[in-house]
């Protein structure tokens, strides 16, 4: 298998990551929260991946021929819809960090110290 | 019959919750209560159950009665043992308390709260409870994401919302730690059943994917433990959360981290881990003592009480990784106790905090000093509550602490001994200082309140303020203590934990009964029951009474002489200032400690396995 899709999973991970410490904005942060989150995609479809091999749709295929993983497939739909909850949460807070501290620079919130 | 009952922990709460959210236009207050309350109460009753009915043998339940065929997983599975079991009871019965603490201390509260207590009630009990990799998963995020939105509960203030957003971020990046790990897992092995895997990857030889795929999962789960330096979300989300859920965060959820690196290592990797015990037990030992020892620090030199509080459960959290990372019976079963000890304590302190915010508005030490002198029965349960985490026999902590401290002198780590006795002493010493200063007014009023503490504005209660204690909130606070007391004086407990930790870490035996419908756990021979170990209690004494000193020293350090105080300012300030300003409430700091402390552990393991 190709080495290629493992360096796109470190990559995506290490800039998502590099952007939620430097990010000044709350936005981006969060969105660089989805950026990890594709590494995940990424990491789950390269594990099933079989070239050649068809969709796991066995109501078509013939018993013998051979299919991706459905499983990961399935591991990806729910990763999908779980972080979909946490980050229309986190977009929330956000909305109402921009409120409430007339600004969404993760540096100027200052409610918490020390 | 007992079979059947296996999914209703999760299973009931998160009903109850929809049905909730569904009415909650058309039922008034009480009956949200009513029906919460009860729910909590009964998913109690059934984990207490499953934990009677667990002693011998786990409960294997199938969902969809899709069985193993061949030895091979093709549904998901509970298997409650007594441990998970043991969890998901101190869960049910936390949610309990804190609901019933709620009826009072909230004077307006929707139906969503509710929603969101059951709710986490139902992932914490399926995190205890499963035996699937990635439901492992699915409950933590579920978890996670209720315990975000509860943080934040009142949106109108900045300070929850800090403390949310800190929290969501860090852990969130944890979650795909732990969903990064269970997918290399399952590129090895193919499964996700976790005596499936530990079978497959117990076959061979650790290599670089196993010993990478296992510091994922570890780091994600130790991230929700908070342990050093992954803690910095703690004390910000603790602080800022409506009280009864703090109760929540460090009684039992911040435990449930510790159990899932638990749950994971012994069920699927000790055995491919097997020949690099030893190196494997440094690293955790080493990761465990620093959180306890920096998390008392921090705990002492705190003057708010629920951020002192939540720096006291990681201390706690350091002397429980200790625990497991000696990888015997012993140990895991000492750090079981010590969970359910130190579980019920900090619960009940929590909610002394509570009443203390709900009757002055205020959780500032310096702010309270010696208002609380008519609260006889709150400052009794202080200065008792600041004694039972210093380790105070019989309390559950004491007995936890001493098994802890046998398998570490067992293992040649006797030097164990004196980190826990500085963490006990440090983070028991504070409580008795705020037990001290507060409902006895002993020492000296501060001069100005400390500007470094938490904003005020976080500090509003949640209800307007109350004369009188009303009876729901300090019932559930003495019973939770004298739950502590009780735990210590379970007949036999220390011997039954250490067969069920026995169970617990027999891989091989897991996936038989798993697996193979194996009728018996086999354990490890009859255990002989051994009557309360003196050197414990003297132990025990001994770290109450190092606390009662470090309580006293706090209470009266503007006494001391004056040539010591500017010693101690020259030579101690700095270092704790400095220590104190890494706390910056800055999420992206948080997230380049987490990074850092990845790669320290993903390097340690990396010497340790090869």
């Amino acid at each position: 298998m190709s080495l290629l899709p493992w360096f796109v999973v470190v990559w995506l991970f290490a800039v998502g990551l590099y952007g939620i410490v430097t990010s000044r904005d709350l936005i981006h942060q969060v969105i660089c929260l989805t950026v990890i989150q594709s590494s995940t995609y990424v990491l789950l479809l390269a594990i099933g991946y079989r070239r050649g091999a068809a969709a796991p749709v066995f109501a078509t295929l013939p018993s013998s021929s051979s299919a991706v993983d459905p499983v990961v497939q399935a591991l990806a739909l729910t990763d999908i819809v779980v972080e979909a909850t946490v980050l229309a949460l986190l977009l929330a807070l956000t909305v109402q960090a921009g409120k409430r501290f007339g600004t969404i620079d993760p540096q100027q919130l200052h409610a918490l110290r020390g | 019959m007992l079979h059947s009952l296996a999914p209703l922990p999760f299973a009931l709460p998160l009903m109850m919750a929809a049905l909730l959210m569904g009415l909650s236009r058309f039922v008034p207050r009480w009956l949200t209560d009513a029906i919460a309350l009860v729910t909590g109460a009964l998913v109690t009753v059934v984990c207490v159950i499953l934990l009677m009915g667990s002693a011998n043998q786990p409960i294997v339940y199938w969902f969809g009665g899709w069985t193993p065929h061949q030895g091979v997983a093709l549904g998901v599975a509970f298997v409650v043992g007594p441990l998970g079991a043991g969890l998901a009871s101190l869960a049910a019965l936390l949610v309990t308390a804190a609901l019933l603490f709620s009826v009072k201390y909230f004077e307006a509260v929707g139906a969503v709260y509710h929603v969101l207590m059951l709710s986490f009630l139902g992932a914490m009990c399926g995190f205890s409870l499963t035996g699937d990799l990635f439901d492992l998963f699915v409950f933590f995020e579920l978890m996670s994401a209720v315990a975000f939105a509860l943080t934040a509960y009142r949106t109108e203030e900045k300070g929850p919302l800090q403390g949310a957003l800190n929290f969501a971020i860090i852990n969130t990046v944890g979650a795909y730690l732990v969903l990064c790990g269970i997918a290399l897992v399952y590129a090895r092995t193919g499964a996700l059943n976790f005596a499936q895997i530990g079978r497959a990857l117990s076959a061979g030889p650790s290599d670089g994917l196993v010993t990478m795929a296992f510091v994922l999962i570890a780091c994600g789960f130790l991230i929700k433990a908070a342990i050093v330096p992954f803690h910095f979300w703690l004390a910000d989300a603790h602080a800022m959360a409506p009280t009864p859920v703090c109760v929540l965060f460090s009684g039992v959820m911040v435990e449930l981290g510790v159990y899932g690196v638990a749950r994971v290592y012994w069920t699927m990797f000790a055995g491919t881990f097997g020949p690099h015990m030893v190196a494997i037990r440094g690293i955790l030992i080493g990761f465990g003592a620093a959180t306890a020892i920096l998390g008392a620090i921090f705990c002492v030199s705190e003057e708010h009480i629920k951020r002192l509080l939540a720096f006291s459960t990681i201390s706690h959290v350091g002397v429980l990784i200790t625990g497991l990372g000696l990888l015997t019976p012993l140990g895991l079963a000492g750090a079981a106790v010590y969970v359910l000890g130190h579980g019920l304590v900090k619960a009940s302190l929590f909610l002394g905090a509570g009443i203390l915010l709900n009757q002055f508005q205020t959780a500032s030490e310096t702010e309270l000093f010696g208002r609380g002198r008519h609260l006889v029965v709150l400052g009794g349960m202080f200065l008792v509550g600041g004694l039972a985490l210093a380790g105070l026999p019989p309390f559950g902590t004491a007995l936890g602490k001493g098994m802890i401290e046998a398998a570490a002198s067992k293992a040649g780590d006797a030097w164990l001994s004196a980190v826990i006795i500085v963490a006990s002493a440090l983070t028991g010493g504070a409580v008795l200082r705020v037990a001290g200063r507060v409902f006895l007014g002993l020492g000296q009023p501060e001069g100005q309140p400390d500007q470094a503490g938490a904003d005020d504005e976080a500090e509003q209660p949640e209800s307007a303020r109350q004369l009188r204690t009303p009876m729901v909130m300090l019932l559930p606070a003495l019973v939770l203590l004298a739950g502590a007391l009780a735990s210590g004086l379970v007949p036999n407990i220390a011997m039954r934990t250490e067969q069920a930790a026995g169970a617990f870490i027999n891989q091989r035996g897991y996936s038989q009964v798993v697996l193979n419908g194996a009728a018996r756990l086999a354990s490890n021979g009859p255990l002989i029951p051994t009557g309360p170990d003196l050197s414990e209690v003297a132990g025990g004494l001994g770290s109450t009474t190092a606390a009662v000193l470090v309580g006293l020293l706090a209470i009266y350090r503007r006494q001391l002489p004056a040539a010591v105080c500017r010693a101690a300012s020259r030579h101690l300030e700095p270092p704790l200032q400095r220590l104190r300003g890494l706390q910056s409430g800055d999420v992206r700091d948080y997230a380049a400690w987490l990074t850092f402390g990845v790669a320290t552990m993903g390097l340690a393991f990396a010497f340790a396995v090869h």
